[in-house]
């Protein structure tokens, strides 16, 4: 069995495996927990309560005005790295074609962008993942509140990123290799990926939704 | 003749000389060489005369388990053809296909050649070779193939495997394999290999690798052991649909707008990306097509295992696994293990409340 063989075939199965286990598990065990009891009648009722959760996923997804000074920069390079990943994974040919036959649909209407494109989206991509790094090691409570989870994830997201370059560019050596290695840095990301937190891609809107919904509805009705 | 008087048999410009080949056809043949080789023009002169000075060798061919398409293939050949080859270049002393001789009496001429030319002849080796129920499911003459193949490799000087078969053991060494084929390689490891892999090779690039060996030896290879100067770029690579495939233009179905307009085909499975081989540049039929000119994408027929790699017509990045059911296994397994972690964790929290209460009450 070849590198290429074994990431296309038994650990890629393994990875969506482990994946899926501990998504679930960690989504139905967080869902399940129950809420606090509330004693007092609700402030506001339920739909104002709604708006109030959508209101904070926008109002929280947003540099606050107060310190946009200080963390515009930090937030704005966040943002363009994901924004960054999320575009070769779901715009680039040949993680579309992936996905379609990982899935097994056809979805024509499913949009691809040209790969020079994507190309110069990946180095972009990765020069924000540096200054973000960077960032994180020189800044002192980011460095503080790091620890092996972030790096470990950053680690893996680096080899991700570098391979799928070389693979496109076909340096560093045969492309099948490049490949599998590209490959089996995505199947280390989807095996970490439920231990980590990176579950936050998970997490992050419900629980900004869920943090404005509360804070609508506690305290006394007047 | 002896071996020792096999020593003195002509060069290969000594009987060029007797048949009256002029030095601008020789130089024209060596030229087409070269440039199929991707060899600098200023190498062609000392290619000429390495080739010229090289005495002409002994060919032993031979098939195993096989389907005679590498053959088929190889008497196709443009640059040099096969016939300028026998007659010129080598002496193609055993071939069962080709020779006239059956039998007893091609058994004998094959030793016979053997003998005489015992540890300089080339072998050729065509098709796989079976080895489950030690090697019975392969025999010819009274011999498994095994047997035929170390006993002629004993006195070779070089192995050249034509084909994906004699390579990596193609389509006999596909899942799951009833006849444990293998290659060569796999057998014999005191032989100097060169792999020509193909379903079947290039005809072009077999007698080219051939011509360049007895020029100036085994050349330079690959980790698969194919010749880099064919095998050293990717159909990828040197495709004339690559600049489709740059700017995101893919066929879809074998029959939309992008087929017809001559579009990349990596969506409809052309294994280019991961298949080293010449047919992009050397072309087949003497250059008049190849198969994705034609509107097919690249099997891979030149890479080990081609026939295990998924669908012909699944992308290089499909999965190679088949879910029976182990995915929707681990959600119904991991929403279970949530909601019992989760039921544990309210347990503990309500036994924690309750203690607080009591604690607050005495």
């Amino acid at each position: 069995m070849t590198l290429l063989e074994f990431s296309r075939g038994p650990m890629l199965h393994a990875a969506l495996v482990i994946f899926v286990f501990g998504v679930l598990w960690r989504l139905t065990t967080v869902l399940l927990l129950g809420w606090r009891k509330h004693y007092s009648e609700a402030r506001n009722p339920t739909a104002r309560a709604v708006t109030g959760g959508l209101i904070a996923v926008g109002n929280r997804s947003w540099p606050h005005p107060e310190f946009i000074g200080r963390t515009a920069f930090g937030e704005a390079v966040g943002y363009g790295y994901h924004i960054g990943l999320f575009a070769i994974v779901l715009l680039g040919a040949p993680h579309v074609v992936f996905w379609k036959n990982l899935f097994g649909i056809n979805a024509s209407w499913w949009y691809t962008l040209p790969s020079g494109i994507i190309s110069v989206i990946s180095i972009v991509t990765i020069f924000l993942m540096l200054i973000a790094t960077i960032r994180r090691m020189r800044h002192p409570p980011l460095r503080r509140i790091s620890n092996f989870d972030d790096w470990f994830s950053l680690v893996i997201l680096y080899v991700l990123m570098i391979s799928g370059v070389m693979a496109v560019f076909g340096i560093g050596g045969r492309y099948e290799i490049i490949l599998a290695i590209h490959i089996i840095s995505f199947n280390a990301l989807l095996i970490w990926f439920p231990f980590s937190k990176l579950m936050h891609a998970f997490y992050i809107f419900p629980s900004r939704f869920i943090n404005g919904y509360m804070h609508e509805k506690k305290g006394a009705a007047s | 003749m002896s071996n020792q008087d096999h020593k003195h048999r002509p060069t290969i410009g000594q009987i060029l000389d007797e048949n009256g080949v002029g030095r601008r056809r020789f130089l024209k043949y060596c030229a087409g060489i070269t440039a199929l080789m991707a060899m600098p023009p200023g190498m062609t002169a000392a290619f000429a005369q390495q080739l010229r000075a090289a005495r002409r060798p002994t060919i032993i061919y031979m098939p195993f388990q096989e389907c005679t398409g590498c053959l088929e293939s190889l008497t196709r050949s443009f640059a040099p053809t096969l016939e300028s080859l026998i007659f010129d270049t080598i002496s193609l002393d055993y071939n069962h296909t080709l020779q006239a001789a059956a039998g007893h009496a091609a058994e004998e001429a094959r030793h016979e050649a053997m003998k005489q030319a015992w540890g300089e002849y080339i072998l050729i080796c065509d098709g796989s070779i079976p080895t489950g129920l030690n090697g019975q499911y392969g025999a010819s003459a009274g011999h498994s193939f095994i047997d035929q193949l170390k006993e002629a490799a004993e006195g070779a000087a070089a192995i050249v495997a034509v084909g994906a078969c004699a390579s990596f053991g193609g389509v006999g060494a596909a899942y799951p394999n009833p006849t444990g084929a293998v290659g060569v390689s796999s057998i014999i490891k005191d032989r100097p290999i060169i792999n020509v892999p193909g379903c079947p090779p290039i005809p072009e690039v077999m007698t080219g690798t051939l011509v360049s060996f007895l020029a100036s030896g085994v050349p330079e290879l690959d980790d698969q052991l194919r010749p880099k100067a064919f095998f050293g770029n990717t159909i990828h690579d040197r495709c004339y649909r690559r600049r489709f495939y740059d700017r995101g233009l893919f066929a879809e179905s074998f029959d939309d707008e992008g087929a017809r307009n001559g579009w990349c085909l990596y969506k409809l499975g052309c294994r280019g990306p991961t298949t080293y081989n010449a047919c992009a540049t050397i072309k087949w039929n003497g250059g008049t097509s190849w198969p994705v000119e034609s509107g097919h994408g690249c099997l891979g027929c030149s890479e080990p295992k081609f026939w295990d790699q998924g669908g012909f017509y699944e992308p290089v990045t499909s999965k190679l696994f088949r879910d029976n059911g182990q995915i929707a296994g681990a959600a119904a397994a991991g929403v279970a293990v949530g909601a019992v972690a989760a039921l544990a964790a309210r347990a503990r929290k309500n036994k924690l409340a309750g203690k607080t209460d009591q604690e607050k009450s005495s």
